[in-house]
Parts: C-alpha cells; structure tokens; sequence
C-alpha cells in the first residue's frame, strides 16, 4: 500500500511540474495571418450537443474544410448537455488546470454563457468582433448578436445560428382556421382540444423557452424582465404566469402528470398523433424533419402576431483551451458567407443565418436568394416580430417556483 | 506477485472511489473553495431537504430499488426452483443469456415504444379494434408509481441474476437434493427452496446487493420510463449536477450522499427481509409442509419469465425496425416506406468510437480477470475460508451511486495529468468492470470441490501446477463467463467514459446516448444493435471455447 502512495505521489509531482512550463502568448485575431499560421496543424476540439445527425454531419463538413484549407482538425465531441462542458473547465480550474485545457471551442448560449462569464471562465473579450469575417455579421438588425439573453457578449463568444420560436401543427389533424394566436388563445385551444398540447419541463431549454414566452406575452411590465431579477417583486410579477399553467396544466396531454423529455421527443409526438401542436426554436425545423420523414408533410409552421422569442447561438472559446488559434479560425470560418448559406439550406440543417445578406456580393445574395427553405417554413417576413429573451436570472427563479409548484403532481 | 494481488486489487478500486466521495463530500458540507465557498455548513443539506417533493422522490428510488430486486429474484427463483434440469430450461436460458448484454437504455427505449399510448402494440390494434386513428390520451409510460421503470429494470435485471445463479448452481448438488425432495414427496418448488436455494443464494448474496444499488440511483432508465412529477432522486440529481448554476453543485453534492443513504438503506431493509424469509423457511421445513402441487406456479414463472424475454426482444426487434423505417406515424402498424440512410449516414462515424470501445474493453477486461484471478488464488492458498473481509470492499463501487464520485475523480485524474489519457479510461472502466468481473467469479471459484485440489498434491504437483492444471481449466467456463460480463459492463460505461475521456475519446455508448438526447428513435436503433451486438459476441464466445475445449470430456461437459 506505502509502495502505491509513494508510486501516485511521484506520478502527480511529475504531472504538476509539467503545468509550470513555458506558457505560449495567445493568439491576437488583429493579426489573422499569424493567428492562420499559428492554427496549422492544431487540433480543435469543439463541444457542441450531438443529438441531431444534421448537425453532427455539417460540424463534419466544416471540420473537412478546415483540415483542408488551414490544415486544422476538427474533433466534435457530442455532448447531451452543453452544461457538461461547462462542468469540464470548472473541474479543470479546480484541479489547477489553467492551460491545455480539453476544450477548444462550445457551442454556447443563454445561461451556461452567463455562467461562464460570471466565473471568468472565458477566453479574452472582444476577440469575437476582430474576426475577419465579422463584417458580414448583422449586428444593426439582430440585437441578440450583442446581448446574449440580456447579457453583453462583450466578444467573447462568435454569433453562429438564429432562433426564434414558431409553432408547428399537422394540417391534416388540426386545420389552420381555429389556430391560437397568442399564449391566452393557447390555453382556450387547450381546454378545446384536451390532451393535445404540452411542453418539455424545465430546466429543458425549449420548455423553459415556452414559459419565457408566456411569462413576456403575460407580464403588466415586461420591461422588468430586462433587469436581473429582484425577488420582492418576483411573485407579482410572475402571478399572471402562473395563474395561466394552473389553468393550463389540467387541459395538458396526460393531464399534465408527464411531459415529454425534450424538443425531439415532443416532435415525436407530434407524429404520433399524441400532441396536435408543438413549438421549435429553428423556424426551418419542421421542413427538415419533413425531408427526414421524421413528420407528415401535412406539418405547416404559424407562429403569433404579437411576436414570439427570438435568441442567438454563439460559440466560445474556454480560457484554458490547447488550441485557441484553431478554435478562432474555426470560429470565423462558421461565420463565413459559404458556411452560412450552406447552414440556412433545410438538406443539410436550415438554421436561420446571423449575416446581413446585403452585406454580401452579389454571387453570396444570390445564393441566399435561391436556398429553398422548406414547404412548412415560414418566409423571414412572416416570422413577426422578436421579443427579447428576459435575463438569465429569471428563468433560475421560475424553474424553481415551477419545480416547488409542479414537481410533484396532486 | 500474487501477495500484491489483493493489495493492488483494493488500491485501484478504493483509491479513486475515496478520493471521488471525498471530493463530493467536502462540496456537500460547503467546501469548494474555486466556487468561493470554503466555511463548512450544513446549508446544502437544508436547502437539499426543502426542494419540493425531495421526499417523495427518495421514497421512489427506495421503492423501485426493493421492487425490482424483490421481482425480479421472485421469478428467477420460482423459475429456477421449478425448472432446473429440465428442457425447457435449458432453451429458456438459452435465449436469456444475450439479453445480459443488451445496454439498460436500448432495452427501455424499446420497452417504451412497445407499450406507450401511440406505441407499437396499439399500433397493431388500431383503428380496427379501437375505433380510433389517434391514441388515448392515457399515462403508462413514466407513471406515478414507477411501475413502468420497474418492469424495464426487471427485464434486465432476470438475466442478470440468472447468470449469476447458473453460475452458482454446480457448487451445490441440485440434481441430488432434487431427488430425494421428489422421492419424500415435496413439490419441486419447495424441494429446492428447502435444500438447495440456500447455498445458492449464500454464493450469489452480494449480487443481489448491486441490483438492489443499481436500481435505486439508476438514472437513464428512470428518465426514459420513470416518473416526472417527481423524478426518482438519481435523475434530479443529475439534473443538478449538470445545471448552468454551478452553485448547485453544493447542493447535489449533498443530494448525493442522501442517495448513499438510500441505497444503504435500501439494502438494510433488504437484509430484514431475508430474516423473514429465512424464518418462514425454516417453518416449512419443521413442519413438514410439502406443497407438492406447484402446478400454478410453475406455469407463473415460466410465462412471467417468458413476458419478460418476449417483451425485451419484441422491443429491440421494433427498434431494429425503426433504424431502417422512414415516416411511420400513428395508427400505421408498419413504416410507410423503409430506408438504409440512417446505416449509411452512420457506418462513417462509427468506426472510431467501435475501436475504442473494444481496445478499452478488452484491456479493462483482461486487467480485470487476471487481478480476480490473484486475488482469489492468494485467498485459496492463505486458507482463509470466507474470504479476505477487505475484499468485501470491492463493490464499493456498485453499491456507491455513480453521480456521486465520478465528479470528484474527473478532479483527481486532472490533478494526476492523466485525463482524457487511455490509461485514465481503461483505469475508470476497470474501477467498474472489476467488481463484477469478481462478482461473476468469486463464488464459482471458492465453491470448486477441492478433493481435485488434494489429489493433485497427492501426485506431487505444485501450487502453481494446481492453478494452471487443474483449478484454471476445470473453471474455465465461469471465467470466460465473468470475462463476458466484464466486457459487457465496460461497453454498458456512459458517465465515467464522457467525464475522463473528456469526449475525446468516444464509445458506441457515449454515441449513443448523446444521440439518444435527441430522442431519434431511427438513429438509436442503429446504435442499440451495435450496442447489443458486441457484448453477445462475447458471451457466444465465453460457451462456445469451452465446449469446444473439452468436447471430449463427459465430466466437464455435464457442469452446465
């Protein structure tokens, strides 16, 4: 046994030794051709969530292009919950690990971002907005490209896909005439149409996306949801809230003694025949699927003329990364036109872009121009207006009072 | 060499489960000092004790632990006790030897869409029968009791203490005790429960403690079948365990030393239990009690058994079904339309995470078997009859809930510079994979007869002659057995293999769930087939060696 101790001592000295060796200045993106040299050769281990073939198959295009131009590897590692990764580099700091960390690069957004600031477990600000491909980016029309989830992003992470929340219902059990219009009618629908509508539980983020919604849509003063939450006045200002889901959850599908898992799962159950009317947050969702044969192509989209959610994902770089050269140029080639316009196609994801299309020559627009979205999208004109996600903490506090409330039925 | 076996043995599996529990016990009593906490408190437990419904949610992985244990050995023991040695038998364990190996979650997922509202078997019903093309609106699946949970677990916890019981059997003389019961007119249930089943379960005691631990902190079982309102304890804690609010994390700390204790707990009750048995045994017994018309429970175990075979296989069979189905929406008994895209989209990317998955099963594997195999040679030459007591501590790490150290031992092998290493992944798995590995053998191997042992000396053979001559090759079958079930838990690692091997290096399992996440039915077929096809591959192996081996030996071939 003393023989052990002694053997892991040694092993862990030696370990600890190797930490304290020369520390490589980073990478400054204002000096792209050296950040492109510094890159060759490196490995990027990107963290994004791999529940969806499409999106695993274009992380693998991007990766193949990158190997071939800059000669950088792409390593997706599939995560189930981006806060996991999250996980990794507080452990990582724990354990004393300030550099070769093993994260290049999350895919990132909302909460897990605004954790990740408030610790300072982030590669320098204002690296984002030096990329050279940021001029395309369309920050004069797309405030979340800025302020992540009210959060200034303050570039230290780079814009990637847009979002904003769309119902879906199938055509040929549900017809369009009778469709809500607002949470409100949502829940009249609801006690219409008994067992056909649900929402995942939250902390599941599309879950937790409905009850933004609805807390935004019902709230006397939204402008109270931009500021961190002040917890005298959190029971007033969620009761309309609450007072909804009390009325809604006995109409719900199971009554609501159970909700689905997640968005894949509730989409599930849409071609089932179990729900009648789902809700995403990639406005080209329902197209894809269609093309999968994952839903009917009876699935059309509406969404609410008084607007719905709309959110930005980025992607960050921890501030212990191995390879934080590879992670930028990766960063900026998925901010590039090409990968963009391939992103925004419905064959291969049909993730809304974050470039101003204007900004763009006139072989870029037309190829925007020509990308077929899908027979159940909606046009970008359509989508209505964005409302503006509340700030991180409340939903910290909703899942909580939720939780308290609804956690255990009866 | 074979001194240091037991002390190497305890040095790896209890080193880094200490050092895991610790790094969680310290956070639980407020002590984490790079999340700015360094005052210890009891706080966590307060805030731990006043989330909703905390209660409940302990109660139920209480419950659903003891239920499934308590079932599941219910019918492996009617099964056993009325079918032992006869055809049927034997063509039944035939077919429940490769559910072993079907991964927890690949066998719910199937479960889950044979018997939910929209699923499969009303599917077959309907609109013919139901009148209806939409499903009911009905709660079977994640109900509030948990008894879908329980059926998934049982399924997969009969083959489990089969094996383990099959493996225990040729240790005692069943064949006899069966014919004297017979010829005293005692019903063969009761025969057996009266003679046999007590050195049975003496040998397979600590196996029945690891499903009983396993089934109370499971948690891709319960998400898939468990309740939601409230979840089972194992799944809100992993909840917060993985929850943006680092902060949470004090409280999970503490949230997961509750789990330990409602794992011990759960098995202290267990232990009650078996004291109630025992006395109600030994009742029959004095009495003379011969039940010798068990027609009806003959029949019970064997079509509970069968349900329970039928149910696993009809599921991975539809699961098989969706991987190649294109659009299949409700009330179509069949997809309308069939497709290899989700093979061909996969075959790729598989090749990568297979490799990993076999070198480091292989090699955790190998490790495994040949520390057993020390510790338990050391133990049989020191003489010591029951067993080195320490090496009781072993299956800490099975009856310890995983969430609850693999986060303190992802720090420890950081600090150690060995993370996202094979070593560190072949070493975590071997944490796992050990245990059972010496589960599966120990009991075989202390019960082997040893007269051979004596006549072999007799004839001036070595100890190590003995070993390699006599004990290794007549044990040859429980330690290809143990090597299956080895393999087959390294494959089954999701949590330990995603934490060390920082996704970096990638299993058919972390695939899997990660595309499970997604909750695609077509792609979690693909990877439940491959999920299930290794570790048969390896039990086809473990019988068919032997038999190959010693097809010219009558003695060796009849210990089934």
């Amino acid at each position: 046994m003393r023989r052990i101790f002694s053997t892991l001592l040694i092993t862990s000295a030696l370990a600890l030794g190797t930490t304290f060796s020369v520390k490589a200045a980073d990478p400054n993106p204002k000096d792209w051709k050296a950040v492109e040299a510094e890159a060759k050769g490196q490995t990027v281990y990107f963290n994004a969530w791999g529940g969806s073939p499409n999106i695993n198959d274009y992380i693998a295009w991007a990766g193949s292009v990158l190997k071939e131009r800059y000669g950088v590897t792409v390593e997706h590692v599939k995560l189930d919950d981006t806060a996991n990764a999250v996980a990794t580099v507080v452990a990582e700091k724990t354990a004393g690990k300030d550099k070769d960390g093993r994260i290049d690069l999350i895919w990132i957004n909302g909460e897990n971002f605004a954790a990740m600031k408030r610790q300072e477990l982030l590669f320098a600000p204002g690296w984002a907005d030096k990329l050279p491909n940021w001029q395309y980016v369309d920050v004069e029309n797309k405030p979340t490209i800025t302020v992540d989830f009210t959060i200034p992003t303050d570039g230290l992470e780079s814009p990637w896909g847009g979002a904003k929340m769309v119902f879906f219902h199938d055509t040929a059990r549900e017809k369009a005439g009778k469709l809500p219009n607002s949470t409100s009618d949502l829940v009249a629908w609801a006690a219409a149409n008994k067992g056909r509508f649900s929402y995942p539980a939250p902390p599941d983020f599309i879950g937790s996306s409905f009850l933004k919604q609805a807390l935004t849509e019902l709230a006397t003063e939204p402008a109270k949801l931009l500021q961190p939450v002040n917890k005298d006045e959190f029971s007033e200002v969620t009761a309309p809230l609450f007072a909804m889901l009390d009325k809604l959850h006995p109409n719900m599908w199971r009554s609501g003694r159970a909700y689905p898992q997640n968005y894949p799962a509730m989409s599930q159950l849409l071609a089932d025949g179990e729900l009648d009317i789902i809700f995403a947050f990639n406005p080209s969702e329902a197209s894809s699927a269609i093309a999968q044969n994952r839903l009917p192509n009876t699935v059309r989209s509406f969404t609410f003329s008084g607007g719905t959610l709309g959110n930005t994902h980025f992607v960050a770089v921890p501030y212990n990364a191995r390879s934080k050269a590879g992670a930028l140029v990766l960063a900026n080639f998925l901010i590039s036109p090409e990968a963009q316009v391939r992103k925004q196609n419905p064959n291969f994801w049909g993730d809304p872009t974050v470039l101003n299309v204007n900004k763009l020559n006139d072989a870029q627009k037309a190829e925007f121009a020509a990308l077929d979205l899908g027979i159940a999208t909606l046009k970008p004109e359509e989508l209505g207006p964005m409302l503006p996600e509340p700030h991180p903490s409340w939903m910290v506090e909703i899942e909580k009072e939720w939780t308290r409330r609804y956690a255990a039925a009866n | 060499m074979l001194k240091s076996g037991p002390i190497l043995a305890i040095a790896i599996l209890l080193g880094p489960v200490l050092c895991g529990l610790l790094a969680t016990l310290l956070p639980a009593f407020g002590y984490l000092p790079v999340l700015g906490q360094s005052d210890f408190s009891l706080e966590f437990f307060n805030q731990l004790f006043q989330q909703p419904a905390i209660f409940q949610s302990t109660l139920l992985s209480l419950t659903t632990g003891l239920g499934t244990t308590f079932i599941a050995l219910g019918v492996v023991i009617a099964f056993v006790s009325g079918w032992y040695g006869t055809r049927s038998f034997a063509r039944l364990q035939h077919l429940i030897s490769p559910l072993l190996s079907v991964p927890h979650a690949a066998a719910a997922f199937g479960l889950a869409f044979l018997i939910a509202p929209s699923g499969f078997l009303m599917r077959l019903i309907s609109p013919w029968a139901t009148g209806s093309s939409r499903p009911p609106d009905v709660l079977i699946l994640q109900d509030q009791m948990g008894l879908a949970m329980v059926a998934g677990l049982i399924a997969k916890e009969i083959p489990f203490l089969l094996l383990v019981t099959l493996a225990a059997l040729p240790q005692t003389q069943a064949n006899q005790s069966r014919y004297v019961t017979q010829t005293l007119g005692y019903g063969a249930t009761t025969g057996f429960i009266l003679t046999t089943w007590p050195l049975v379960y003496r040998q397979i005691r600590l196996a029945v403690f690891a499903v009983i631990a396993y089934a109370a902190s499971v948690v891709d079982v319960a998400v898939i079948l468990g309740p939601s309102r409230p979840s089972t304890l194992s799944v809100r804690l992993a909840q917060w365990m993985s929850d943006p609010d680092i902060s949470l994390r004090f409280m999970a700390s503490a949230g997961a030393l509750l789990q330990l204790a409602t794992v011990i707990a759960a098995i202290v009750i267990w232990m009650f239990l078996e004291k109630v048995f025992t006395r109600l045994r030994n009742r029959i017994a004095l009495q003379g009690m011969r039940f010798s018309k068990d027609r009806v429970l003959k029949l019970a175990s064997f079509s509970t058994l069968t349900l329970f075979v039928v149910l696993v296989f009809a599921g991975l069979f539809v699961l098989a079904l969706w991987s190649v189905a294109g659009l299949w929406t409700f009330p179509d008994t069949l997809p309308q339309n069939l497709s290899l895209r989700n093979w061909t989209r996969t075959y790729p990317t598989i090749l990568s995470p297979l490799s990993t998955t076999l070198i480091t099963g292989f090699c955790a594997t190998a490790i495994a078997i040949i520390l057993s195999l020390a510790c338990l040679e050391r133990e049989a030459r020191a003489g010591r009859k029951n067993g080195n007591n320490a090496l009781l501590l072993i299956y800490l790490p099975l009856i310890v809930p995983q969430v609850s150290f693999v986060f303190g031992l992802q720090v420890f092998f950081l600090w150690l510079g060995l993370d996202a290493s094979w070593v560190a992944l072949v070493f975590v798995h071997l944490i796992f994979v050990l245990p059972y590995v010496f589960l599966s053998l120990s009991d075989p191997w202390r019960a082997w007869d040893k007269r051979y042992q004596f006549m072999a000396f007799g004839l001036g053979a070595s100890s190590n002659r003995v070993f390699w001559k006599v004990r290794l090759p007549m044990l040859l079958k429980p330690v290809l057995v143990a090597a299956a079930v080895g393999f087959a838990v390294s494959i089954g690692q999701y949590l330990p293999t995603i934490l060390i091997g920082a996704g970096r290096l990638p299993t058919i399992t972390t695939e899997a769930v990660a595309l499970a996440s997604g909750g695609n039915r077509r792609i979690v077929g693909v990877y439940a087939f491959l999920q299930m096809v290794l570790p048969f591959l390896a039990f086809a192996l473990a019988a068919a060696i032997p038999a190959l081996l010693f097809k010219n030996r009558k003695g060796m071939r009849a210990a089934p």
